[in-house]
């Protein structure tokens, strides 16, 4: 059992939870993910670990209020206890000196976009970030973010905060202003298909981390699986993160739908 | 002549044993019927998936099939038994009406009694064996319903006795998963002194006995049993724990672990990589049966969903097949289908669980594979096309190879299909250990008497050795890597300071 250490509102519907994890606290890399069930009859939930502080013995994890079990998991307060934590889960980001790194994050997406921010810049990297939401409440972090990028673009679908439009302009008017030697997006799948699409047509590199349908989380049952370059991948195990532009992104936007039914039914039960 | 095979006679010469074997003419023994289990009736148990299908012999059932052993001066049978139990001596206890203390032999030998009594392919193990089978042309004592009984028996007189343990000794070991064949192993060693810990990445202890293999064949509540027995004699178990990703071999070095067992089995589901395999409505029978084994997504109050079909195929002919096709008809399926590329005599699956199976209503489709899934507009699977077969010469196994029947293909409706073609060795506990030797089939390569792998300090047993294989032979590794990585830490720690 892991203990919810703090507990804080990013925006209506996202709430940050430092939890007592020391062991993870201390192996986790960027880019790592947990597992984790509320609850006995809870089902298992991947997240990715957004930051960590090994003297406390803490890491941090965002989550969306976006369905039954992140409901509950929203319901906890500090002081209460995660039935079951494990990881730290999945490959760590490749961080090395590149150059110059555009950093996109959509909604909640902004939250694993966070530690890979950071490992880039404290790696020497000029980073230009950009977080993308539908409006100014649900921007989330943009403090952290600021601390660890040189350039900050937020900007929303109705032009709340920021600038007015979709993060692939954004990111496009970046690319033709400068040389941008890889991109990294995390973000809904369709968010993360139509960036692909653009930094393909310029040819810049592109990693995305995939939030796929997961049980295990440790290779066991291949919910997770993807079609990267023509050929079967677990995201748990060989992933989350891959190359952008050898992703199937239409078969994987069609798996997220597999349950849609079962979750607006357990969505709508309370 | 062995240590094993001495202990057996001296045994077999207990004033008691011999009294017993007087006391009814073998004549009047081998006059005997092998005994029937009582099973739920198919259209009752299908309605419930944890609805255990056999129930188990009565008493004086259980007398009467253990009087028909005879008691054989070589007991055969205890060579076709991976763990070795001493068969004869708990026959003859049940035969006596000394069911506790049958309970009592079967755990000197085995971490997990009432499993195995369950589950082991009895046919092609100890009853194989048996001198009806082997010299009368007759059908074998029924050792695993014996085995079972006594492990029943004891779990509901509330009378459990627990093994006895020798005293600590204060050297660290770990075992890695927690699957049978680890769970056999600290069952081993915590009775050898040591101080034994169990890592499991689940949030259940058990692996495929919790995950895998169905209520209505083995109910969950029979494996915590077991496990509580480890833990009253001491195994410590931590759940959530993924050993070289939690914590590295090298942290639990620095904790004073001395030597490992990984027993992390062969996890990883095998696909076929033919076309419409990633459509929803697909998936491993991994997957399928986590869902609703360890998940409980049939249940109305878990948060777990699983998909339902009306018409379910299952790819395959083993043990995993038969659980995942069984279970989607007591999840309602309209049509069940196990498809198999070869014959029903090739299917390696317990004898008992395709009758079971046959009885439920599950159709077989032998001599045909799969070539492509084919979508709805919606998506989702909605039909299979099917390559029919033939059998041709024996292959490496012995089994014939199917062959393609050129040109014969045949469409038929599914809405979910099942692939459970097999699994491969896990590779995220091998991949952090560098330097540890493995085969091309990623499985740890270890010596086999000794079950030590090319890093001294590291055995392993079960799937993550042998690829998938059955419980039992998993159990007979930990056993026996316990054996050896005993007389290694003896080796090691014990002689130097003249202990």
């Amino acid at each position: 059992m892991n203990k919810i250490v703090e507990k804080y509102k990013l925006s209506e519907n996202v709430c940050k939870f430092i939890v007592e994890a020391p062991m993870i606290a201390k192996s986790r890399k960027p880019g790592n993910f947990v597992i984790l069930r509320v609850g006995d009859k809870g089902e298992r939930i991947p997240l990715t670990i957004v930051d960590s502080d090994i003297e406390k013995g803490t890491i941090t994890l965002i989550v969306q209020n976006v369905g039954a079990s992140s409901r509950k998991l929203c319901q906890l307060g500090a002081g209460e206890f995660i039935t079951d934590m494990v990881g730290p889960l999945g490959k760590a980001t490749h961080i090395y000196k590149a150059g110059t790194i555009l950093a996109l994050g959509g909604g909640v997406g902004v939250a694993p976009l966070f530690p890979i921010v950071k490992a880039f810049k404290e790696a020497g990297n000029r980073v230009i970030t950009i977080l993308a939401a539908r409006n100014k409440d649900l921007v989330i972090l943009e403090n952290e973010m600021r601390q660890w990028s040189d350039e900050v673009i937020v900007m929303t679908d109705d032009g709340s905060s920021g600038r007015k439009g979709l993060v692939t302009e954004g990111a496009e008017e970046v690319i033709k202003r400068e040389k941008v030697d890889e991109c990294v997006a995390i973000g809904p799948a369709i968010m993360m298909k139509f960036c692909a699409l653009l930094t393909k047509k310029y040819d810049v590199p592109t990693q995305v981390s995939l939030n796929t349908i997961m049980v295990d989380g440790t290779g066991m049952c291949g919910a997770c699986r993807v079609t990267v370059n023509g050929e079967t991948k677990f995201t748990c195990i060989d992933g989350p993160e891959f190359n952008a532009h050898q992703i199937d992104f239409d078969e994987l936007l069609q798996r997220m739908r597999a349950y849609k039914n079962e979750e607006d039914q357990a969505r709508n039960k309370k | 002549m062995t240590e094993y095979t001495e202990m057996l006679n001296r045994e077999r010469n207990a004033e008691w044993r011999v009294a017993l074997r007087n006391s009814v003419p073998n004549k009047e023994r081998i006059a005997i019927e092998r005994v029937k289990m009582t099973e739920v009736e198919p259209h009752e148990r299908i309605k419930s998936q944890t609805c255990e299908v056999n129930r188990g012999l009565k008493a004086e059932q259980a007398q009467r099939e253990a009087s028909r052993c005879m008691d054989c001066v070589t007991p055969t049978c205890v060579e076709g038994c991976p763990v070795s139990i001493n068969i004869p001596k708990f026959v003859k206890q049940i035969e006596a009406g000394k069911f506790l203390d049958a309970a009592v032999t079967l755990k000197e030998f085995s971490a997990l009694p009432a499993v195995c009594g369950r589950v082991c392919p009895q046919e092609k193990q100890c009853e194989l064996k048996c001198f009806y089978q082997q010299k009368m042309q007759k059908e074998p004592v029924a050792i695993g319903y014996l085995e079972r009984f006594a492990a029943d028996y004891e779990r509901l007189s509330g009378k459990i006795q627990i093994p006895k343990v020798e005293a600590r000794n204060g050297i660290k070991v770990a075992a890695i998963g927690s699957g049978p064949s680890s769970l056999s192993f600290a069952g081993d060693m915590i009775k050898f002194g040591y101080e034994v810990t169990v890592f499991e990445a689940l949030h259940e202890i058990g692996g495929v006995l919790k995950y895998g293999i169905p209520e209505f064949r083995l109910p969950n509540s029979v494996v915590d049993v077991e496990l509580e027995n480890l833990k009253e004699m001491g195994v410590t178990f931590e759940k959530n724990f993924v050993v070289g990703r939690t914590a590295s071999f090298d942290d639990l070095k620095e904790l004073g672990y001395k030597a490992f067992f990984v027993g992390s089995g062969a996890g990883l589901p095998n696909f076929m990589n033919i076309p419409g395999e990633n459509l929803n409505g697909v998936m491993s029978s991994n997957e399928y049966l986590t869902r609703v084994n360890l998940m409980y997504a049939n249940q109305s109050d878990s948060d777990t969903p699983v998909m339902l079909g009306k018409r379910v195929a299952v790819i395959g002919g083993g043990n995993t097949a038969m659980d995942a096709v069984r279970t989607s008809k007591r999840l309602g399926a309209e049509r069940s289908i196990i498809i198999y590329r070869r014959s029903l005599e090739e299917m390696p699956a317990r004898l008992e669980e395709i009758k079971h199976a046959q009885e439920e209503g599950i159709e077989f489709m032998n001599l045909a594979n799969p070539v492509e899934y084919l979508a709805d507009a919606g998506g989702r699977v909605a039909k299979v096309r099917l390559q029919r077969m033939k059998l041709g010469e024996p292959d490496a196994s012995g089994r014939r190879r199917p062959v393609a029947i050129e040109g014969d293909i045949v469409e038929i409706e599914v809405d979910l299909v099942i692939v459970a073609i097999g699994v491969s060795p896990n590779p995220l506990i091998p991949a952090s250990l560098a330097g540890l030797k493995m085969s091309r089939y990623g499985t740890i390569e270890v010596n086999e008497e000794t079950m030590q792998s090319s890093i001294p300090e590291i055995f392993a047993g079960g799937d993550i050795v042998r690829g998938g294989a059955t419980v039992i032979l998993a159990m007979g590794d930990g056993r026996r890597a316990a054996a050896s990585m005993h007389r290694y830490l003896q080796e090691k720690y014990k002689k130097p300071t003249g202990k």
